[in-house]
């Protein structure tokens, strides 16, 4: 019988396995021919990115060389494209001549997608596939620059091996968090701090808009925001697309990628595709080992053997020396699924599983992965888990059942972190002090004067205790921020100041979070911490919010809102009252009412209005009176001097300039102030969270009164004799409270725990009530805005529904 | 199944949602993470508080009225006795998909 004439096109890593079964089964079955657009035969690509780190060279990773192709009498025409296809004459067309076939594989891999940006084609913007686009990487030398738009597998693995060679590089990605696809936000969290470890600049949320040229070469990449990086090389690793021209253009049958059954048959029954290039049951495909499956099927069934390709689970691993990740199975999306999740701080250790009806589905982890292949097992067998549930996570060898250390936070600090703020005593001295014999609070505070001012540095001194002395010390119970972590407010606010945290993933991760991302409790509490001690760091999470703070209005028991202008200190004009009856009728408000705070409420807006109202408020110069909010809500006043007989001071005109330099800030709880012009107190002052009596030599600045739940007489703070200060002393107040209170707790809850003595020390301290207000500044310098404006110019789209499916019903 | 096309995956913010206005009334559509996304009545049982108000934590909201938490799986409240409907929704090359039959399969019934 003569040979049948087998023609491949593409000597890649699938046509390169199947010549392998096929050849070691029947050495003698076909007259093989390949072809490759690369001058060269097949290569483990997926090494390119050991070679661009220089750990591994070009010859390491030849998977088959020339004696492995002349000893399995393959004819090889390597640097050589097909053309074209001829099904009739059975004839593939290549570059240099004719190849008459009875059987053809495609095997044609896939081609690097190019973002078209204005100055793709500029000379040096290339992509990541080949051995030519790592030898162009290998060719900058250090300190020359490069950008690498796109934070997925490929282009980290590019990014790690130039920074590697010590080139500067940038990666650009549009996504909020790396390897999205992989990934949880918790994982790239930590990979993109690893990343950064390297050297490498990570920018996230960031829309690529321009590839700027300078004589047709790259210079470098603009952003949306105009942001310019200068770069020598610009790589794009954005994603891929089978490559499918040749199939489409001999009239197979292509989708997204060339069709082929589970036999890997494309439409012609003498045609065949293998590896990137095929689309089998709607999925492409784009890592090694689904094409290492199809590579033995099409072989059998060349053999004429029975068999079938079948889709399976896939794992992911980073090839970047130190970015230990594993991601397997469906993270995401799906009805009845559970999740466990595991945090060391301390190794930087995270790990998340997905379970469905008893079976893992899904996996990931960062830092740890040396469990990944068992659990990846249990994926693919779909194994039932029921059994070991509750030690799961912990990986085959421990079944036996440990929780996450909640003093494993605490370990990890180094030893100059300061852990009280107050007498600036850091860990080291706290530990030496333990080691030398002081066995409890009390003699830490004593020898130390760690925690022995406000206190609330308490729970880690003991944590320390229990740290150096073990089982030796005996913690007391301390009530933790929510179900999520083990930690107090007060050890959370610390640790966010002294490690220091700087976004709500840091905190999940570096404090042993054992949820996802937190719950309804601690989601707005730690955004306020972060918000409170990292202004320009840390951005402001809305999705972290109260609905009420989240839409800037409060919400009413019918779903309605309730929308409150600001009346600084109380006073108002015509203008703002029409503006705010014009409202009341365009937009039907069912009830308006004057608060207790001195203002007006107009009750029972609809939600989708709101940007509306809102603009047509600004209009008449009034802005949000943040009614709804944990941050400054009214000023009271009385008439003053301007009209009373009484009056001692301008206490009007005082309250609306602390209300104008109050408004905006976010605080732990809401605050309220009140301004009298006498000890008659018409405006109420004594029960305020700062209550100020003015009095004919100034100002009796009290703090710390409650009329809610609790009523309660403000404590005197300070007397002072000017205006000025007395403004300068609330600010500094005011920033005391947001820097050391716990979320939720109202001043007179904070300063009964942290003593008024404390207090009053650090606001007499005239450097300290300096600082306070340099820092309160600082955060007003983004905060002091109207989100009324902000919303109806930049997020009124939001407000609407995302769409309306009864229009569509109707027609 | 009939997919219907009910916006871009991105219109909605991570851990966040929207409201959806369809035959049966409104239902809430949320994003738990990048690409996971899942629909669900936007009523609580309790006192009908709008759940697209809720804040949005694992695979969970929490009703903005009185805290009740759901499972968006389920729909089952955690720890009450009460339960939301939920509707098969998917991310298909960027965009939400959601089932309109099952939409219009309560409303016939
Ligand atoms: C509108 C108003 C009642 C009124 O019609 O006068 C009001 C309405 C609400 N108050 Fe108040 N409080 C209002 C003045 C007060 C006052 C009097 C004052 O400010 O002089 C107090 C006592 C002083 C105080 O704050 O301690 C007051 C003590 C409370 C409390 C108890 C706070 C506490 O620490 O004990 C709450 C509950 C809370 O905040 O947790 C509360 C909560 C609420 C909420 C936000 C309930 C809620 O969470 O939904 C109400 C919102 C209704 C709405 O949708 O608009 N409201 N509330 C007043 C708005 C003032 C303003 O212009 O901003
Ligand atoms: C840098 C890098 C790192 C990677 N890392 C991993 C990893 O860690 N794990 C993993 O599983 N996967 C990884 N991959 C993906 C993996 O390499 C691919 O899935 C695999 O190489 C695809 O094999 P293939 O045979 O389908 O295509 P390819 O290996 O791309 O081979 C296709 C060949 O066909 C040739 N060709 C195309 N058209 C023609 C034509 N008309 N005429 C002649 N020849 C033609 C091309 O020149 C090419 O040589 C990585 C990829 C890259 C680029
Ligand atoms: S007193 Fe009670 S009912 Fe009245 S507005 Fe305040 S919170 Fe609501
Ligand atoms: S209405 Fe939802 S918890 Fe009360």
């Amino acid at each position: 019988m003569s040979k049948q004439k087998l023609v491949v096109i593409g000597a890649g890593m699938a046509s390169g396995r199947v010549l392998e079964h096929l050849t070691d089964a029947a050495p003698d079955a076909f007259d093989i021919t390949l072809f490759n657009a690369e001058p060269r035969g097949n290569y483990n690509r997926i090494m390119l990115s050991p070679v661009l780190a220089g750990d591994q060279t070009y010859a390491d990773i030849v998977t088959h060389d020339e004696a492995w192709y002349a000893e399995r009498g393959i004819a090889t025409r390597f640097g050589e494209k097909v053309l074209e296809i001829d099904r009739e004459a059975k004839v593939v067309v290549g570059e240099n001549g004719h190849v008459p076939y009875d059987k053809l594989i495609f095997g044609t891999g896939s081609n690097p997608f190019m973002i078209p940006l204005p100055g793709h084609d500029l000379e040096g913007v290339i992509a990541y596939r080949d051995l030519e686009d790592t030898e162009r990487m290998m060719g900058l030398t250090a300190g020359q620059k490069c950008v690498v738009i796109g934070g997925g597998l490929l282009g980290l693995e590019a990014a790690a091996g130039m920074a590697a060679r010590g080139v500067a590089v940038t990666v650009v990605h549009i996504m909020g968090h790396l390897m999205e696809r992989q990934l949880d936000e918790a994982a790239g969290y930590l990979l993109r701090k690893s990343l950064e470890d390297k050297g490498i600049t990570i920018k996230l949320q960031a829309n690529s808009k321009e590839i700027v040229g300078e004589n047709g070469k790259v210079r470098a990449l603009m952003l949306d925001d105009g942001t310019e990086l200068p770069c020598d090389l610009l790589v794009m690793a954005v994603g891929i697309r089978p490559n499918v021209a040749l199939a489409q253009a001999a009239g197979l049958a292509v989708g997204k990628g060339i069709h082929v059954d589970d036999q890997l048959c494309t439409s012609d029954e003498e045609i065949f595709a293998v590896g990137e290039c095929v689309e089998h049951l709607g999925a492409i495909f784009g890592l090694v080992a689904p094409l290492y499956d199809q590579a033995k099927v099409l072989a059998q069934t060349l053999l004429g053997e029975e068999a079938a390709f079948v889709q399976k689970s896939l794992s992911t691993k980073l090839k970047v020396t130190g970015c230990d990740l594993f991601s397997a199975g469906d993270f995401a999306d799906g009805e009845g699924r559970e999740d466990v999740v595991f945090r060391d701080p301390s190794r930087g250790v995270y790990k998340r599983l997905v379970i469905e009806d008893n079976k893992l589905v899904g996996a990931v982890m960062y830092g740890d992965t040396a469990d990944g292949s068992w659990f990846f097992g249990l994926i693919r067998d779909g194994t039932d888990i029921e059994e070991m549930r509750e030690t799961l996570i912990f990986g085959p060898a421990y079944q036996g059942g440990d929780t996450a250390d909640p003093l494993s936070a605490v370990a990890a600090l180094p030893l100059d972190a300061e852990i009280c703020g107050c007498n600036g005593v850091c860990k080291g001295t706290i530990v030496e002090a333990i080691e030398g014999g002081a066995g409890d609070l009390g003699s830490v505070r004593a020898s130390t004067k760690a925690s022995a001012s406000c206190g609330t540095c308490t729970g880690l001194v003991e944590q320390l205790l229990q740290v150096t002395l073990g089982d030796a010390f005996e913690m007391p119970a301390a009530q933790p921020v929510c179900g999520c972590t083990d930690h107090t407010h007060e050890d959370v606010r610390r640790l966010i100041k002294t490690m220091p945290l700087k976004s709500q993933e840091a905190v999940w991760q570096e404090l042993g979070w054992n949820t996802r991302n937190g719950c309804h409790v601690c989601r707005p509490a730690i955004n306020f911490y972060l918000l409170a001690d990292w202004p320009l760091d840390y951005q402001d999470d809305p999705q972290s919010r109260f609905i009420n703070e989240r839409k800037h209005a409060n919400i009413q028991k019918d779903g309605t809102f309730s929308v409150v202008p600001r009346m600084w200190g109380g006073i108002t004009n015509p203008r703002e009252l029409r503006a705010i009856a014009d409202a009341a009728d365009k937009y039907n408000v069912p009830t308006v009412k004057v608060t207790g705070g001195q203002r007006i409420d107009l009750l029972g807006v609809k939600g989708e209005d709101l940007p509306a109202i809102w603009s047509d408020l600004n209009k008449a110069g009034l802005v949000s009176g943040h009614a709804y909010s944990k941050g400054l809500r009214t000023v009271k006043t009385c008439v003053g001097t301007d009209h009373c007989r009484f009056g001692t001071q301008d206490s009007t005109g005082l309250g609306i300039k602390l209300e104008q330099a109050l408004w905006g800030s976010w605080t732990p709880h809401k605050v309220k102030l009140g301004v009298s012009g006498c000890p008659r107190n018409c405006a109420e002052a004594t029960c305020k969270d700062v209550g100020i009596i003015c009095v004919d030599s100034g100002y009796q600045v009290g703090v710390a009164g409650a009329a809610g739940m609790d009523v309660k007489e403000t404590e005197r703070l300070i007397d002072v004799a000017t205006e000025a200060e007395a403004i300068d002393v609330t600010v500094a107040f005011v920033q005391l409270y947001r820097e050391n209170a716990k979320y939720l707790d109202r001043p007179y809850k904070w300063v009964a725990k942290v003593g008024l003595d404390w207090v009053k020390e650090r606001i007499e301290d005239l450097d300290e009530r300096a600082r306070l207000i340099e820092a309160f500044e600082l955060s007003q310098s983004i905060y002091r805005k109207d989100p009324w404006a902000e919303h109806a110019a930049e997020k009124a789209e939001r407000y609407q529904p995302l769409a309306d499916l009864t229009l569509e019903a109707a027609e | 199944m009939a997919w219907v096309d009910i916006g871009a995956l991105d219109d909605v913010p991570v851990r966040g949602a929207r409201k959806l206005k369809t035959a049966l009334g409104c239902v809430a559509v949320f994003r738990t993470d990048d690409a996971e996304v899942f629909a669900a009545s936007n009523t609580c049982p309790h006192k009908g508080g709008p759940l697209v108000e809720g804040i949005v934590h694992g695979q969970s909201v929490t009703c903005p009225l009185h805290n009740w938490v759901f499972d968006l799986n389920t729909g089952q409240a955690k720890g009450e006795d009460g339960q939301i409907s939920t509707y098969p929704v998917r991310v298909e090359a960027g965009r939400i998909l959601i089932d309109g039959t099952a939409l219009s399969a309560r409303s016939a019934a």
